[in-house]
């Protein structure tokens, strides 16, 4: 065993010790703690990297045998190749951050141990899931985090929405998980195994096989990857999918940051990429792939757009930004896809962390309506939130560029339908972030006041153990795109990725000669949008008010969040409550205890008044129930008997 | 009559003397003796039951009277427990009527001439001397029921049941003529010998049915129960408690014998209808009792619940379903003496109560009796470890036994049935607050019988053997072993 299994058990360790022992140790050990777990962990990470990605030897721990069913047999096994890699700097490194951030954040609040706990125990999860060397490993980490997941965010568990959150994050995933356990189900049905090794060696031949799914007879590998497709889509929040993540921003800042930015929702880009051997034999789940991402990336673009909240303009944003991965995945370029998984969890982490701050600073206002006229006030904060932004907007030379480039490169050198609906929705879904995080950044921190003055005289900037996390997230923002370049998309990439990647096509070679229009148009339109940004919110404040009575309807249409809430309550969550309802009242209630238990209970109750009153206390009656009696008993023997 | 067989009859003749002792004794002395002739009747029912083991020691069937009585393990248990039970409800009669104010000194010397008769059916070995004990043991029933001349209620309810009892007793005495007509003979010996010869006419069914109804009212079988309830409630309270417990026992007996005894052989023709009556007595003594708000009426019909678990056994027609019989009847007397025991004791400010919502927080009131009267709840509705339970056991592993499963479900649903309205007394004692406390005057007597009843109910597990042994011996004894 060797000494790398450690950075799965550190911050399990952690977990276990600030989990169970939080309240005698205290709340500072429990930090310590956690936090020097995940130290630990990131620096054994870094030496991954080094030696997996960069010296390109890739290993894998057997720990011991999970599950000998028949020939159903599970291992637990550390898989460590580049994919793992990269995950593992990603992870790590954002959760470190936000360990210590967490520090600064929760100092308000009376359950610091239970919070750090949960953070360990998520990235645990995590880590599981990206080290995992099979399927069910991945999906035990999966589920996890899920977990992990739901905890976090019904963390103020005191708080109605948070609950509600919190659930409808669960029982969304669950939606996801079926397709998710299905998919595991059918390769395990296909090939006999659940171990990648086993299974990407065999993905060819099974290429035209067929098999019957719900009554269609369909080609299995594409229903496979289908339905491993729909587990990353709950996971990832992926359209038709992603009404959870939203609302998932109830759970404190930094898990927002940590899960629902940088890990979690990145796993399902995670699953596409580690499957990608199984996917490139699909190419119709592929194309489902790319146009599900393609529709997100534009879908929720225009969502941020109108939303108030800080955090969710920041969720929306991370949605869109999946859309773009996916989309990438779903045109072979998984490095792009894996790319701007890497860079984003830099950027966006910041983002949302510094976002955090500022709410910290506005007294845990979340509004940006009440916000405004602070740059001044916490000057470092609205400049990591810049550099979060441009790095976003895919302003040159910052992170986002690089890797939103070479997406959108991709699509458009995919030289399908499929791909030029993907680039132009990736064109426009690029203008639009551009626009909502600049109206982000000038509502939040220019203009008047609009806060009260008590919250005002308050306003400070956030002390450093806060700030330290976002200096470094801010070195990643900006660096993270050129440096990762050359090793992720550009000529180094083949020797990177090893054998972790496997393309039939390199969309991503013919996504390096694409026309100059192509490679120029998504910086264009993001420095269009910054301008367009400016000229509404900053120069001439009346425009938005105008265009939204002007484009109501639309407007409305973006606001509502595509009336997906109000479609999904309408059509899922109303008719099960109806459901359950008559279940409960007809079929419980009236069937099951009004014949069962009660009906039982009231009719011997009858039967008893009934026959209590048969006792009349005339004693002709008594003497004729007696006569009665013996004439029955006569005529039952004469009839039974002797007949 | 030989001297063997007045050694054989020694008890009886014994009680008969001292009763007779003492009726002359009360006349002399009037009613202030009631006390003293109360204890003396006491400790000449214990002396009776010391001599049934003194002279009859062997258990081995000793026939007397030219074949009219018969002596054996059998009458010895039943009659062990008919003494007790008689005694038991003498003793706790004292106080009570001193209280109530029903001083007649008639009153322990009837219950012990209806204890003679209980003997004498026990110890029937023909139909003539079957109906004489029978109504030597009604004849002062009725009385008794009626003994507060003064009140409506009593003498209605001693009216009911004289009229209905000689309506039984006719049924009775037409059966028996008609078994007679059939076989030749009054002896049980001889009918048995006929039936086994003969075979069995629809005649001697006819007759077997109408002394089974007579018999059948003795017990307070449905659907011959209805004088019960009415009896129970209007007769004085420990009238009822001697009612509830020696002359079932008896008569229960009496029909195991006859059963048995004469028309063992004829089984198939007297098994059905018992099934019969033991599903009806079951079932109604489970649903009708849940309507009852008055404890004596609900005991009532609880007590004719139990006769149909008992006649579980008897229909089995087996060897174990007779010793269940047996052990059932002398568990019930223990459940059953103590409940009226608590009964005895409801009172309110010197007055008697008899409302089951008079009980409400008698676990604060009076914490002690509110235990016992749980322990006898959860007995009586069949709850391990207690007493109730094993009692139940037998009977119905009987049955199962005997193949009548269907029997045994249905004896386990009206017991479930009837668990209702035992359990709501305990969580009335234990939940509902208490409007008036119950006066915690409980006489001295009272209180030991209510304490060692209770001792026995829940701790009959860990000692059965003296009961079941018993039990086995007096059931065997009848089936000729």
């Amino acid at each position: 065993m060797s000494i790398y299994a450690l950075i799965v058990l550190l911050p399990l360790i952690g977990a276990f010790i600030a989990g169970f022992f939080g309240r005698s140790i205290g709340d500072r050990a429990s930090q310590i703690v956690t936090c020097a777990g995940m130290a630990g962990a990131l620096i054994l990470s870094i030496m991954v990297f080094v030696q997996v990605a960069l010296g390109g030897d890739a290993f894998t721990i057997r720990l011991f045998t999970w599950v000998i069913s028949g020939d159903f047999v599970v291992d637990w096994a550390l898989r460590f190749d580049t994919l793992t890699a990269v995950m593992l700097i990603v992870v790590n490194g954002v959760s470190t951050m936000v360990h210590v951030y967490s520090i600064g954040y929760m100092s308000h609040d009376d359950a610091k141990p239970r919070f750090m706990a949960y953070l360990s125990l998520f990235t645990f999860f995590m880590l599981m899931l990206v080290t995992a060397d099979n399927l069910l490993q991945l999906f035990f980490g999966w589920e996890g985090v899920g977990l992990a997941s739901y905890l976090l965010i019904g963390f103020w568990y005191h708080k109605d929405s948070a609950n509600a959150a919190a659930m409808k994050a669960f029982i969304v995933n669950r939606v996801g998980d079926v397709g998710f356990a299905l998919g595991i189900m059918a390769i395990f049905f296909l090939f006999g195994t659940v171990s990648f090794d086993e299974i990407f060696a065999r993905a060819p031949e099974m290429v035209g096989q067929q098999f019957s799914f719900i009554g269609i007879e369909a080609d299995a590998l594409t229903i496979a990857a289908i339905l491993l497709f729909i587990g990353a889509m709950g996971k990832s929040a992926q359209f038709m999918l992603h009404t959870w993540l939203p609302d998932a921003m109830e759970g404190p800042t930094p898990v927002s940051a940590l899960i629902h930015a940088a890990t979690m929702v990145t796993a399902g880009v995670f699953l596409v990429c580690r499957m990608s051997p199984l996917f490139e034999y699909a190419p119709l789940a592929l194309d489902i792939v790319a146009f599900v991402g393609a529709t997100t990336a534009i879908f929720a673009a225009t969502v941020g757009l109108t939303q108030f909240d800080i955090k969710r303009v920041i969720a929306y944003s991370t949605c869109s930004q999946l859309g773009y991965m996916f989309f990438a995945a779903g045109v072979s370029a998984y490095g792009a896809a894996m790319f701007h998984l890497f860079t984003h969890a830099f950027f966006k982490a910041l983002l949302f962390l510094g976002a955090g701050a500022v709410i910290h600073a506005m007294s845990d206002e979340q509004d940006m309506r009440k916000m405004g006229g602070i740059w001044k006030k916490i000057p470092i904060t609205y400049a990591m939130m810049w550099i979060g932004s441009l790095a976003l907007a895919g302003v040159p030379f910052f992170a986002g560029m690089y890797s939103k480039d070479i997406v959108i490169e991709a699509a458009y050198a995919a030289h399908s339908t499929i791909g030029q609906y993907a680039f132009w929705m990736g064109v426009i879904a690029a203008f639009l972030t551009a626009f909502y995080s600049w109206r982000l950044i000038i509502m939040t921190f220019h203009g008047k006041p609009r806060a009260s003055a008590e919250v005002m005289s308050h306003i400070h900037e956030s002390p450093n153990v806060m700030l330290i996390p976002l200096y470094v997230l801010a070195v990643g923002a900006v660096f993270s795109g050129y440096l990762g370049y050359g090793y992720f998309v550009g000529d180094e990439r083949e020797a990177f990725w090893g054998a972790s990647l496997f393309v039939l096509n390199d969309t991503i070679e013919a996504a390096h000669h694409v026309p100059l229009w192509v490679k120029l148009l998504p910086i264009v339109v993001g420095l269009v949008g910054i301008g367009f940004a400016y000229v509404c919110y900053m120069f001439f404040p009346i425009i938005p008010a105008i265009s939204s009575s002007l484009f109501g309807p639309i407007y409305r249409f973006f606001y509502n969040k595509w009336y997906f809430d109000e479609l999904y309550d309408r059509i899922f969550v109303k008719p099960s409550l109806y459901l359950g309802f008559g279940f409960w009242k007809a079929g419980d209630g009236n069937l099951i205890d009004g014949v069962g238990p009660d009906g039982v209970a009231g009719l011997t109750k009858d039967l008893s008044g009934w026959v209590s009153r048969l006792q009349s206390g005339y004693l002709y009656h008594y003497a004729f129930v007696m006569l009665v009696g013996v004439v029955i008993f006569i005529t039952w023997y004469l009839l039974t008997l002797a007949g | 009559m030989l001297i063997s067989d007045i050694q054989t009859v020694l008890p009886e003749i014994f009680l008969a003397v001292v009763g007779m002792g003492l009726l002359i004794y009360g006349v002399f002395i009037g009613d202030k003796s009631m006390r003293q002739v109360s204890w003396l009747t006491v400790f000449a029912l214990i002396t009776a039951a010391a001599m049934l083991y003194v002279f009859g020691s062997t258990g081995e069937p000793e026939i007397a009277m030219n074949g009219l009585f018969i002596s054996d393990a059998f009458a010895h248990y039943a009659k062990l427990f008919i003494l007790l039970g008689a005694a038991l409800a003498v003793v706790m009669s004292v106080d009570f009527m001193e209280r109530e104010q029903i001083i007649r000194f008639e009153f322990p010397i009837l219950i012990l001439y209806a204890s003679l008769g209980m003997m004498m059916m026990v110890s029937a070995n023909d139909l003539m001397s079957l109906y004489i004990a029978l109504e030597l043991q009604s004849l002062p029933l009725y009385v008794v029921a009626s003994i507060r001349r003064d009140s409506l209620r009593s003498t209605e309810a001693g009216l009911k049941y004289f009229v209905l009892g000689a309506l039984s007793s006719g049924m009775l005495l037409y059966g028996c003529s008609m078994i007679y007509g059939f076989t030749g003979s009054t002896n049980f010996d001889a009918i048995a010998a006929a039936v086994a010869a003969g075979g069995v006419s629809t005649g001697l069914v006819i007759g077997i049915v109408f002394l089974m109804a007579g018999l059948a009212f003795k017990v307070s079988a449905a659907p011959f129960h209805m004088w019960t309830p009415d009896v129970y409630e209007g007769a004085p309270t420990p009238v009822t408690a001697l009612f509830a417990v020696a002359p079932k026992i008896a008569a229960i007996a009496l029909f195991s014998r006859v059963m048995i005894s004469p028309f063992g052989e004829a089984i198939e023709a007297w098994q059905q209808v018992v099934i019969l009556i033991s599903i009806l007595s079951m079932a109604l003594g489970s649903i009708a009792a849940i309507a009852q708000t008055n404890i004596k009426r609900l005991m009532a019909y609880s007590s004719i619940g139990h006769m149909g678990f008992a006649l579980v056994g008897l229909a089995a027609g087996t060897e174990t379903g007779i010793r269940g019989v047996m052990i059932y009847m002398a568990i019930y007397l223990f459940m059953n003496v103590g409940t009226f025991a608590i009964i005895l004791s409801m009172r309110q400010q010197g007055r008697m109560v008899e409302g089951i919502n008079d009980l409400a927080g008698l676990s604060k009131t009076s914490p002690g009796m509110a235990l016992a009267l749980t322990i006898f709840m959860f007995s009586m509705a069949g709850i391990p470890p207690l007493a109730g339970f094993f009692s139940k056991l037998y009977v119905f592993s009987a049955a199962i036994e005997a193949g009548l499963v269907t029997l045994a479900i249905l004896g386990v649903i009206a017991s479930v049935i009837g668990a209702f309205y035992y359990l709501r007394i305990i969580k009335v004692m234990y939940f509902d607050a208490p409007v008036e406390p119950i006066d915690d005057d409980m006489p001295r007597e009272t209180k030991a019988i209510m304490a060692v009843t209770a001792f026995v109910t829940l701790f009959f597990f860990i000692w059965p053997s003296p009961i079941v042994d018993g039990a086995a011996q007096a059931a065997s004894v009848l089936f000729g072993g």
